[in-house]
C-alpha cells in the first residue's frame, strides 16, 4: 500500500481528465445561459439522450456495488469484503452525485430541481425517483462521512455514525432497492412506444437485476483499477467472491430475460436482423452470456486479468442496455415520423467531464482519506 | 350559462373542409408564433404540432377505385380522462381539471420532459430553443370553457365539424350520428376506449387506421401502467427491511458464536 504521498497527483491522466471537467464545465454554463436545443440534439420526438440514458441510467446502476458491498458487510456480516466497503461506497457517492448534477442538468428549468421535495405526486415514478436520489445521496453522505471525520480528527463524530451504521446501511439497502427498480418503472408508461425486446411489466425487476451484475462487476473494476494505478494491494479472494456474485446474478438476469423475450416477441425475433435486434443481441451477447461461460470457468474467476476483462464485458453490457431502453428501443417509432438523434459533441464532452470527475474525485479522496485498509482490519 | 359539468368534443370528420381556420384562431388565442417550414409534398402544414402549433389539420388523399378522395383530421390534444401526462408529472404541473382539460402550470414544472414519453399521442411539445422553457400543448381554452365560452377553434369553424358539449352529451351524439347515418360512418368511436377514454371524440366515414390514427392503443387506463409499480412499495419497503433485520440478526449471532469458541 501506498502512503498518502506516494500517489501521484499531477499524472498526464489526469492533467487530461482536468481538462475534460474544465471543457464540460464551460458547456454546462452555456447550456445555462442558452438552453437545451443550442447545446444538444434532442427533440419533440427524442425528449431524452444521451445525458438521461448515460449518466443518470448508466451512473445510478454503476452506483449499485455501493448498497451491496455495504450490505454485504453490515447487514449480512461478510467480514471478507470489509477491505473494499470505503471504496464501494465512495465510489457509489461519487456516481450519485454525478448522476443528480446531470438530471440537473439535463431537466429545462434547473433552478427548480427543488420542486419535487415539497410538490408532492405520488402517482408519478418520477417523483419516487426524485426522492429516492435525494435521501439516498444524503444516506451515501452519511455512510462515507468516518473518512471525512478522521482526516480531521473529529473521532467522535466519526464514532457516532459507526454508532448507528447499521440502520443507515439498511435504510440504503431500501432505498438502492426501490431507486434502481423505479428508473425501470419510468418507462413502464412507454407502453406501445418502446420495443418489446425491453418493454415489458418486469422492466422495473429487470432493473434491479442488472444493476446488482453492474455493481458487482464495477466494484471489482475499481479494486482493480486501484491496484494498478493507486497502489492499493488487491485480493485475489475478493475478486474471486465478487465474480461468483457476478456470476449467480448473470445466470438469474440471462433466464429473466430470456422469458421476457419468449412471452414477449418471441425467441426467433431477436434474429430477425431489424436493428432493435441486433442491438438486443450485442447487449445480451457482451453483457449476459459471454460473462456467465467465462466465469463458469473456476480460473477465469481466479485470474484478476480475466476478472477485469469480464467487469468491462458486464459494465459495457448493462450501459448498453440502458441505452437500448432510452435510444435505441424507441429509436424507430421515432424516426419514422422524419426525426432522428444522434448526441452533438457538446453532449459527448459533458458525458465524458461527468466520468472525469468521479475518476479524480476517487483519486484524491485515496491520496488523502483513508479508503483502503493499511494492513490490519479497521474500525 | 356555464354549466359546471365536464366538458368534452365531439370531432366529425366527415364535416371538415380543411380551411385551416381553426389553426388560425388557436395561434390567436394562445398568442403563438409560427415557426418556417418547407415544401415537402404534403399539404398538412407544419408536418407536427410543435411549440407554436397546438392544432393542425392532416390533409390526407386516398384513391377511392380511381377517385382521389380527401380527408382533413383536426389533430390535438384529447385531454384524456386519465391523462398519462399528468400522471406522470411529479410536480402536479398538468392536471385534469373538474371541467375537462388538461392545464399545464409553468410554475410548478421542472422540464423533466416524462410528459413528453408518456403522452401516447405525442401531444406536448417543448420549447427547446429557449432558455426558460415551458411545455406547450392544446390547453383546450381552458380560460374560455371556465367563463362559458366555447374554444377558441370550434368557435370560427365554418363547418359545425366540432360538437362542443358535457363530456356525457358528446358520446352519445357521436352514437346517434352513427346509428341514424347507416352507411355515413365507420362503426368505431375513437377516444371511447383508447388510452381509458379521452374528453375529444372522433368520428368518421374512412376507418381511423388510414387516417394516421394510432390504433394500438390499450383501452387501459394509462396511469395503471405505472401505478402497478408504485402501489408495491409499502410492501417492498416491509420486506426489505424485516429480510434485513432478520440476516443481520442472525449473522451477528453467528459472528459471536465464532468468538466465544
Amino acid at each position: 500500500m501506498k502512503s498518502e504521498n506516494e500517489i501521484k497527483m499531477w499524472t498526464p491522466t489526469t492533467a487530461f481528465l482536468v481538462l475534460i471537467m474544465i471543457f464540460g464545465l464551460v458547456i454546462m454554463v452555456y447550456r445555462l445561459f442558452k438552453g437545451l436545443g443550442a447545446v444538444t440534439n434532442l427533440s419533440d420526438r427524442f425528449p431524452w439522450g444521451l445525458w438521461i440514458g448515460v449518466d443518470v441510467l448508466g451512473g445510478v446502476a454503476m452506483a449499485a456495488g455501493g448498497f451491496l458491498i455495504a450490505g454485504a458487510v453490515y447487514i449480512l456480516n461478510m467480514k471478507k469484503y470489509r477491505p473494499i466497503v470505503r471504496a464501494a461506497i465512495l465510489n457509489a457517492f461519487f456516481g450519485y452525485l454525478l448522476a443528480a448534477t446531470a438530471i440537473t442538468l439535463d431537466i429545462g428549468l434547473p433552478w427548480n430541481i427543488w420542486h419535487p421535495i415539497v410538490m408532492w405526486q405520488i402517482h408519478s415514478v418520477m417523483w419516487v425517483v426524485a426522492i429516492h436520489v435525494v435521501l439516498y445521496t444524503s444516506t451515501l453522505a452519511t455512510e462515507s462521512s468516518p473518512m471525512f471525520f478522521e482526516k480531521f480528527g473529529m473521532e467522535k463524530a466519526a464514532g457516532f455514525i459507526h454508532k448507528i451504521i447499521v440502520p443507515v446501511v439498511l435504510f440504503g439497502v431500501l432505498l438502492s432497492t426501490l431507486h434502481q427498480s423505479s428508473l425501470g418503472a419510468v418507462y413502464l408508461i412507454a407502453a406501445r412506444k418502446l420495443s418489446p425486446f425491453w418493454y415489458n411489466s418486469q422492466v422495473p425487476t429487470l432493473f434491479l437485476i442488472s444493476a446488482v451484475m453492474m455493481g458487482l462487476s464495477m466494484v471489482s473494476f475499481e479494486t482493480i483499477l486501484s491496484e494498478k494505478y493507486l497502489g492499493h494491494k488487491a485480493d485475489i479472494g475478493i475478486l474471486s467472491g465478487l465474480a461468483r456474485g457476478t456470476l449467480i446474478t448473470g445466470v438469474i438476469l440471462f433466464i429473466a430475460k430470456i422469458w421476457f423475450l419468449f412471452r414477449g416477441p418471441g425467441i426467433p425475433a431477436a434474429f430477425n436482423g431489424t436493428m432493435e435486434a441486433n442491438m438486443y443481441l450485442l447487449e445480451m451477447i457482451v453483457g449476459v452470456v459471454l460473462p456467465i461461460i467465462l466465469l463458469s470457468m473456476k480460473n477465469v474467476r481466479e485470474n484478476m486479468k480475466s476478472i477485469f476483462f469480464v467487469d468491462i464485458l458486464v459494465i459495457s453490457g448493462v450501459l448498453l442496455n440502458r441505452l437500448n431502453v432510452s435510444i435505441f428501443g424507441v429509436y424507430r417509432d421515432q424516426a419514422a415520423t422524419g426525426f432522428s438523434y444522434f448526441p452533438t459533441w457538446m453532449e459527448f464532452v459533458v458525458t465524458f467531464a461527468f466520468i472525469a470527475f468521479a475518476i479524480i474525485g476517487f483519486k484524491v479522496s485515496v491520496k488523502y482519506l483513508r479508503v483502503f485498509p493499511k494492513t490490519e482490519a479497521q474500525h | 350559462m356555464a354549466d359546471t359539468k365536464p366538458k368534452g368534443v365531439l370531432v366529425d370528420l366527415t364535416r371538415c373542409i380543411g380551411c385551416r381556420g381553426c389553426q388560425i384562431a388557436c395561434k390567436e388565442w394562445n398568442e403563438r408564433s409560427v415557426k418556417k417550414t418547407v415544401m415537402y409534398g404534403n399539404f398538412t402544414n407544419p408536418p407536427e404540432l410543435n411549440s407554436e402549433c397546438y392544432t393542425n389539420i392532416r390533409y390526407i388523399e386516398q384513391d377511392n377505385g380511381g377517385v382521389p378522395v380527401w380527408s382533413f383530421v383536426k389533430n390535438q390534444c384529447l385531454h384524456c380522462k386519465n391523462p398519462a401526462c399528468a400522471s406522470v408529472c411529479p410536480v402536479e404541473a398538468l392536471k385534469k381539471t373538474e371541467a375537462g382539460p388538461v392545464t399545464y402550470n409553468f410554475e410548478r414544472c421542472i422540464g423533466c420532459r416524462y410528459c413528453m414519453l408518456a403522452c401516447p399521442f405525442y401531444i406536448p411539445k417543448y420549447e427547446w430553443e429557449k432558455a426558460v422553457p415551458w411545455v406547450r400543448k392544446c390547453t383546450f381554452c381552458s380560460e374560455r370553457v371556465a367563463n362559458g365560452l366555447v374554444p377558441a377553434c370550434i368557435k370560427v369553424c365554418p363547418t359545425q365539424t366540432m360538437y362542443y358539449s358535457d363530456f356525457d352529451g358528446v358520446r352519445a351524439e357521436a352514437e346517434r350520428r352513427i346509428s341514424e347515418n347507416p352507411g355515413k360512418y365507420v362503426s368505431h368511436i375513437y377516444g371511447k376506449e383508447e388510452a381509458g377514454g379521452t374528453s375529444w371524440i372522433y368520428i368518421s366515414g374512412v376507418p381511423f387506421e388510414t387516417l394516421g390514427f394510432n390504433m394500438a392503443i390499450p383501452a387501459q387506463p394509462y396511469p395503471d401502467l405505472t401505478w402497478a409499480y408504485i402501489k408495491k412499495i409499502p410492501a417492498v419497503i416491509g420486506v426489505v427491511i424485516a429480510a434485513g433485520a432478520v440476516s443481520w440478526a442472525i449473522t451477528r449471532r453467528n459472528k459471536n458464536m465464532d468468538k466465544e469458541e
